[in-house]
C-alpha cells in the first residue's frame, strides 16, 4: 500500500544554481537543499579556509530586523533584553553581540548574533530556529516593536586569514572594521549588510546580499585564486575546531547558558546586583547557576587515539564504569590539527582540565582527555584587547 | 574479476579460498574524506552480512559488513596511519582485510560487475 505522500519539497537559497554548477553535492539541512561539499572534499575545504579565504553560503539563517514603533532604537534593545540575558542596551551603533534566547527554566532556544543598526536592530539566527523564533518575538514584544523577517536577501559568509585582502578589493574601508563591528555598504549596485565575524575561528565577513545580486556577486568574489567555495561539512569542522556551539547538538531547550560555558555572554548590568539584572527569560535558573556553578559543565575533548568520538558516545571517569559522567554532544575529526576531536557535556567533578575520560565507540571504552576550548587558537581582527569571544559559541 | 555487494564492498578472489575485501569507488565516493579506519582482529570468525570493519570520514561513521562469511586473516595496516588510501585507491592499496571463505556457495549471492553499477546508477538517479 503506497504511504502518504509527503511533500518534502525543500527550500533553495538565491545561490541554489551556483552550488549546483560548482558540482556540489547537496543535502537537505534544516529543510533545504543545501551544498555539503564541493568537489574538493571537506579536507582541502577546510585547509582552504584556514590558509585562504572560504566561501560559503549560510543564506539559510533568518535574518530578522527588529524594528521599535516609538522609532527609539533603546525601546527595541529594552524589549530584547526580556528574551536574551545579554546587554543590548550597551550595544553601540554599528556593533554586533553573540547571545541567547532563553527560556522560562533558563534553558536555550537559540543562539544569535545581534546588531545595533542605528535605528533599528538585526538578528541572525539558527535556520531550523528561524520560524520558533520569529513567533517567540511576535509573541511577546509585539507591543513595542515590529517583528520583520528579511527575505529575499542572501547571507554569505569571507572567512580565513585573505578575506580581508580580498574584499577590500570592493571596498577599502572595510579594513578599518574591526571583529564584531557591522556596517552598511553598497555592493553591485545594492546596500548590503557587512559585520566581521563568522564561525570558523579565523578573520573574515558575514554579508547580507540582496537576493538578486548574491551569484553575482558569489562569481566576483570566486574569481580570485584566493577564494574557494566551502559546503557544510567543513563548516562543521572548522566551527568545532574553533570551540563553537552548534544548535540542536550542543545547545538546546536542555541546556542552559552557564552550563554551556557561556557565561561570559552575561554582562555585569544582567547579574544579581546589576542595575539590569534579571528581567529575561529563565532568570532565576540562570543567576541561580552563576552564583553555586551548574552540575555540568560543556568541555573539549581529546581522544587519545585516532578514533573521532561522535555525538551520543557516552562518557565514564573509568574503562569499566558502569554510570556515565558525560555525553558526547559534537565530534568529529579536525582537518587542522590532524586529530578527533569532540566537545560533551560532563559533570562538574569530572570536567577539571586534563582529566582522562572513557567514551563507548562501538561497545569499546576509549580514552580521551577534557581539553581546552578552542582546539585551535582564533584569528580575530580587533585593535582592542584580545576578544573575551574567543571561546564563544 | 570483481563481485559486489548491494551494500558497496568488493571482494576479490585471491585462490585458495581466499579473498580481498574493500569498499566501492562509489561508496568512499559518497563517504568522502576517510580519517579513520577500524579494522577486525586477524583470527575473527564473520557470517556473512557482519559488521568486518568501521570507515569513518570527516562527517560520520560508516560499518563495512563481511561480503561472505570466514575468517579474517590479515588487515591492511596501512590504514591505520593513512585511511586516505581507501580514498584514493578503493580497489588497490586501499584494500581493508583479506579472508579465508568459509563457505563458497555463498559466493553466488554477490553481484556481478554491471548489476553492481545499474544499482549505484539507480541511486544517483534519486
Amino acid at each position: 500500500m503506497p504511504g502518504p505522500q509527503v511533500a518534502t519539497e525543500l527550500s533553495r537559497t538565491p545561490l541554489h544554481g551556483l552550488h549546483v554548477r560548482l558540482g556540489a553535492r547537496m543535502v537537505s539541512f534544516a529543510g533545504y537543499d543545501m551544498p555539503v561539499q564541493y568537489p574538493s572534499g571537506i579536507i582541502k575545504e577546510h585547509l582552504h579556509t584556514r590558509a585562504a579565504a572560504g566561501l560559503f553560503d549560510v543564506s539559510h539563517m533568518g535574518q530578522i530586523a527588529l524594528r521599535p514603533r516609538s522609532g527609539r532604537i533603546e525601546d527595541a534593545a529594552r524589549a530584547l533584553e526580556m528574551l536574551i540575558p545579554g546587554d543590548i542596551l550597551g550595544l553601540a551603533m554599528g556593533r554586533q553581540r553573540y547571545t541567547l534566547f532563553t527560556n522560562a527554566a533558563g534553558g536555550v532556544l537559540d543562539d544569535l548574533m545581534v546588531s545595533n543598526q542605528g535605528d533599528h536592530l538585526m538578528m541572525v539566527v539558527n535556520a531550523a530556529r528561524k520560524a520558533a523564533d520569529e513567533a517567540h518575538l511576535r509573541l511577546h514584544l509585539s507591543d513595542s516593536c515590529l517583528v520583520e523577517p528579511l527575505v529575499d536577501r542572501a547571507l554569505v559568509a569571507l572567512q580565513g586569514p585573505m578575506a580581508e585582502a580580498v574584499f577590500a578589493a570592493f571596498a577599502p574601508d572595510l579594513r578599518a572594521m574591526t571583529f564584531m563591528d557591522v556596517k552598511t555598504i553598497t555592493l553591485l549596485g545594492e546596500a548590503c549588510i557587512v559585520s566581521r565575524s563568522g564561525y570558523t575561528g579565523e578573520d573574515g565577513f558575514e554579508i547580507s546580499v540582496p537576493a538578486r545580486v548574491a551569484e553575482a556577486f558569489c562569481e566576483v568574489l570566486l574569481r580570485n585564486p584566493a577564494v574557494a567555495p566551502i559546503g557544510l561539512g567543513a563548516r562543521d569542522s572548522l566551527r568545532l575546531e574553533a570551540g563553537f556551539c552548534l544548535y540542536g547538538s550542543d545547545l538546546d531547550e536542555t541546556t542552559t547558558p552557564v552550563e554551556a560555558g557561556l557565561d561570559w555572554t552575561i554582562p555585569k548590568a544582567r547579574r544579581t546586583g546589576g542595575e539590569r539584572a534579571s528581567g529575561f527569560a529563565g532568570a532565576e535558573a540562570v543567576l541561580g547557576q552563576l552564583a553555586t556553578g551548574a552540575a555540568r559543565r560543556r568541555v573539549g575533548l581529546r581522544p587519545e587515539g585516532r578514533a573521532p568520538m561522535r555525538r551520543g558516545a557516552l562518557l565514564f571517569r573509568a574503562a569499566n564504569a558502569t554510570t556515565p559522567v558525560g555525553i558526547v554532544t559534537s565530534g568529529g575529526f579536525g582537518p587542522s590539527l590532524d586529530a578527533p576531536i569532540s566537545m560533551g557535556y560532563v559533570s562538574r567533578d569530572a570536567g577539571v582540565l586534563n582529566t582522562q575520560l572513557f567514551a563507548e565507540v562501538r561497545g569499546k571504552r576509549l580514552p580521551l582527555t577534557v581539553s581546552k576550548l578552542p582546539f585551535m587558537p582564533t584569528h580575530y581582527k580587533s585593535l582592542r584587547s584580545p576578544q573575551k569571544g574567543a571561546n564563544a559559541c | 574479476m570483481l563481485k559486489y555487494t548491494k551494500d558497496h564492498e568488493w571482494l576479490r578472489l585471491d585462490g585458495d579460498g581466499v579473498a580481498t575485501v574493500g569498499i566501492t569507488s562509489y561508496a568512499q565516493e559518497h563517504l568522502g574524506d576517510l580519517v579513520f579506519v577500524e579494522l577486525p582482529s586477524t583470527g575473527t570468525k564473520l557470517s556473512k552480512g557482519a559488521i568486518a570493519a568501521t570507515v569513518e570520514s570527516v562527517k560520520a561513521a560508516s560499518e563495512v559488513y563481511a561480503p561472505v562469511g570466514g575468517e579474517v586473516l590479515s588487515v591492511n595496516d596501512k590504514l591505520t596511519t593513512e585511511p586516505g588510501l581507501v580514498n584514493a585507491e578503493p580497489t588497490g592499496d586501499g584494500w581493508l582485510f583479506k579472508m579465508k571463505i568459509a563457505d563458497g556457495a555463498e559466493l553466488d549471492t554477490l553481484l556481478d560487475e554491471q548489476t553492481y553499477k545499474s544499482l549505484t546508477t539507480a541511486h544517483d538517479g534519486h
